[in-house]
């Protein structure tokens, strides 16, 4: 009984320490956002001066909108693209389709920083250049096989005799699949969309490549001002995303129960 | 409401044969019943009707109109699927309320339809549930009132019993019947269970590696079986195998045994002949066998079950094992071992020439 004990002991012992690997650095930041020294020096003086100073800083303003458009931009194209893709894989036998499936998996391994010099090569060449269309793209090409390999996960346990039935009550193609596939399907298209949302939110290697001064995105911007300086701004707009972005998550995961029913 | 035709309709999955030239007429307002073994066509025979693959040859008509190339959202048809397929985020009543909304019917005909059909299947308090609240029985209830809701001109049903057990499924056959007697529509069902063929339909067809066997009302075919697999498929049969002598058949052993019933075959040609093991009479060497029934074979019983109204014998006799199902009248029963006689009428035999 004593070992048991003991090892619940360990167990809880381990959680704490991995929740504290995990959150420390972040609450920590996220503390010295409202400090007033701008070296991390204690005693806590409390301060939302980095804030409002934030507030002043345009070009990192300008990021994290740029940032969050290309993020909403990329989820909406990619959701839609991959979602009917994997609907296309589900349903339809045609020439090449195994190769096609098996062209999906490489880019996930692919490092980014192959992809996004390939990208960077490849854009040049055709014309598209540097700039922020070109970060869309990359975005949305990195992202879709994500979502393909998350619908298609979810389609897996989606019983054909569903659209069978629906087709012989009559529906067409289209009704079929709003009514019937897609509902099912959704929790799998929620999940992928938020998969795409991180992919490009948090995208640094490839969008790297692809900005210039002028158009870049958050992560990007956050390296060049660290670069130049470290001023604890970053630790107030990294906070504020923080904040936002797990505030999104629970909410998504609350309505959509990941899993959970049927 | 329409009959269906099936005439000479092909159909091969590579080099598999799934259908092979069957024709079959669907009379309007029948019960029809495809019963053969896994494997035998008889779902591929449903699902060309239905319209989710079309036949290589023939064709297949609903109500006079030619539909082999029509999918199966323009044929009007309803179809109950084996495991019912009832969208599992749609409630009982929206499940019913599918096929009229997909028409774009309005919402108070909607609702007034479903209403009558969940009440025609005795569910109309249940239209707020999700399927996965009710129970095998009520989602069979709720995939029929949504298949027939629409009003199509055919029903057809897949295996839609198999997955309830026994007590239900007894219950769920006499409510379907009544459902299909109250409207009245062409229905045509998929089954292997031989017992619920003969108790539900009007008429059966029995399919075997993609043939029609035969078909014909189920009293027919248990009566006379053109074939030993129609004989031994729907219900039990007892074959004698020979040449026929124009009246019967010779045994090898130079037994005769006459047959009045069944195809006529010369003389000197391969033949068979069934005999079901209820006609048989059997008893000991001391009591008189009905004076009717000529054939007569002598034997000793190997084996007996029990089964309360009845006692099932198994006769070895040269070799074979014959089956005979004796009531239970209260007379003597008999032991394993016993000699006993064999008898039964050549009315009771039926001639199957060899195929």
């Amino acid at each position: 009984m004593a070992t048991t004990r003991i090892l619940e002991g360990l167990g809880r012992f381990y959680i704490v320490l991995l929740l504290g690997f995990l959150y420390l650095p972040i609450i920590i930041m996220a503390a010295m956002s409202f400090n007033a020294s701008p070296f991390y020096q204690l005693p806590f003086e409390w301060t939302t001066d980095w804030y409002a100073s934030l507030w002043q800083n345009d070009q990192l303003i300008a990021a994290t909108w740029n940032s969050i458009e290309i993020a909403i931009i990329t989820t909406l194209i990619s959701t839609v693209l991959g979602s009917m893709a994997s609907l296309a894989l589900y349903r339809y036998e045609f020439r090449g389709k195994k190769v096609l499936q098996a062209l999906l998996f490489p880019p996930i391994a692919i490092p980014w920083l192959i992809t996004g010099t390939a990208m960077l090569i490849f854009f040049f060449g055709v014309g598209i250049g540097r700039g922020l269309v070109a970060i869309l793209l990359g975005h949305v090409a990195l992202a879709l096989p994500y979502v393909i390999v998350v619908v298609s996960a979810r389609l897996q346990t989606f019983a054909p005799e569903l659209e069978e039935a629906a087709r012989s009550l009559g529906a067409n193609q289209w009704q079929v699949t709003m009514r019937v596939t897609l509902p099912w399907i959704m929790p799998g298209v929620i999940a992928g969309g938020l998969f795409a949302f991180a992919v490009s939110f948090d995208q640094f290697v490839v969008s790297y490549f692809l900005s210039t001064p002028g158009q870049t995105t958050l992560p990007v911007e956050i390296y060049a001002a660290i670069r130049k300086g470290f001023t604890p701004e970053i630790n107030a707009v990294s906070t504020i995303i923080i904040v936002v972005s797990m505030a999104l998550m629970l909410l998504t995961a609350r309505f959509f129960k990941f899993g959970g029913e049927k | 409401m329409a009959g269906v035709q099936v005439a000479n309709v092909s159909r091969s999955f590579g080099a598999h044969k799934a259908l092979d030239d069957v024709s079959i007429d669907f009379a309007d307002g029948g019960f029809y019943a495809l019963l053969g073994p896994s494997g035998s066509g008889k779902t591929t025979l449903l699902r060309q009707i239905a319209g989710f693959d079309f036949p290589d040859s023939g064709r297949i008509a609903i109500g006079g109109e030619s539909v082999e190339r029509v999918p199966v959202e323009k044929r009007r048809i309803g179809m109950v699927f084996q495991n019912y397929a009832l969208f599992p985020n749609m409630s009982v009543a929206d499940n019913v309320a599918f096929g009229l909304s997909v028409r774009g019917e309005p919402k108070a005909t909607i609702a007034m339809e479903v209403q009558r059909a969940l009440d025609l299947v005795q569910l109309g308090k249940l239209g707020a549930r999700k399927p996965h609240q009710l129970s095998g029985g009520q989602r069979q209830r709720v995939a029929l009132a949504r298949a027939i809701v629409t009003k199509p001109r055919v029903l057809l049903l897949d295996e839609p019993l198999g997955a309830l057990d026994k007590a239900l499924r007894v219950d769920m056959q006499i409510e379907l019947k009544r459902i299909q007697r109250e409207i009245g529509i062409t229905t045509i069902f998929v089954t292997h269970d031989q017992e619920e063929a003969l108790t539900m339909s009007d008429r059966i067809g029995i399919l075997r590696d993609g043939r029609l066997v035969q078909e014909g009302p189920p009293e027919e075919i248990y009566d006379r079986p053109q074939s030993e697999f129609a004989a031994t498929f729907l219900g039990d049969a007892n074959i004698f195998r020979g040449d026929a002598t124009g009246s019967g058949i010779k045994l090898p052993d130079g037994t005769t045994i006459a047959a009045s019933t069944g195809a006529s075959v010369p003389a000197g040609a391969k033949a068979s002949c069934a005999v079901r093991p209820e006609r048989i009479q059997i008893s000991t060497g001391a009591a008189k066998p009905d004076p009717a029934n000529a054939n007569t074979l002598k034997g000793q019983v190997s084996k007996r079950i029990f089964a309360g109204n009845n006692s099932t014998y198994f006769v070895d006799r040269d070799g074979q094992t014959l089956k005979v199902i004796v009531q239970n009248t209260g007379a003597e029963r008999l032991a394993e071992g016993e000699p006993v006689v064999l008898s039964w009428s050549p009315d009771s035999t039926v001639l199957i020439a060899a195929a």
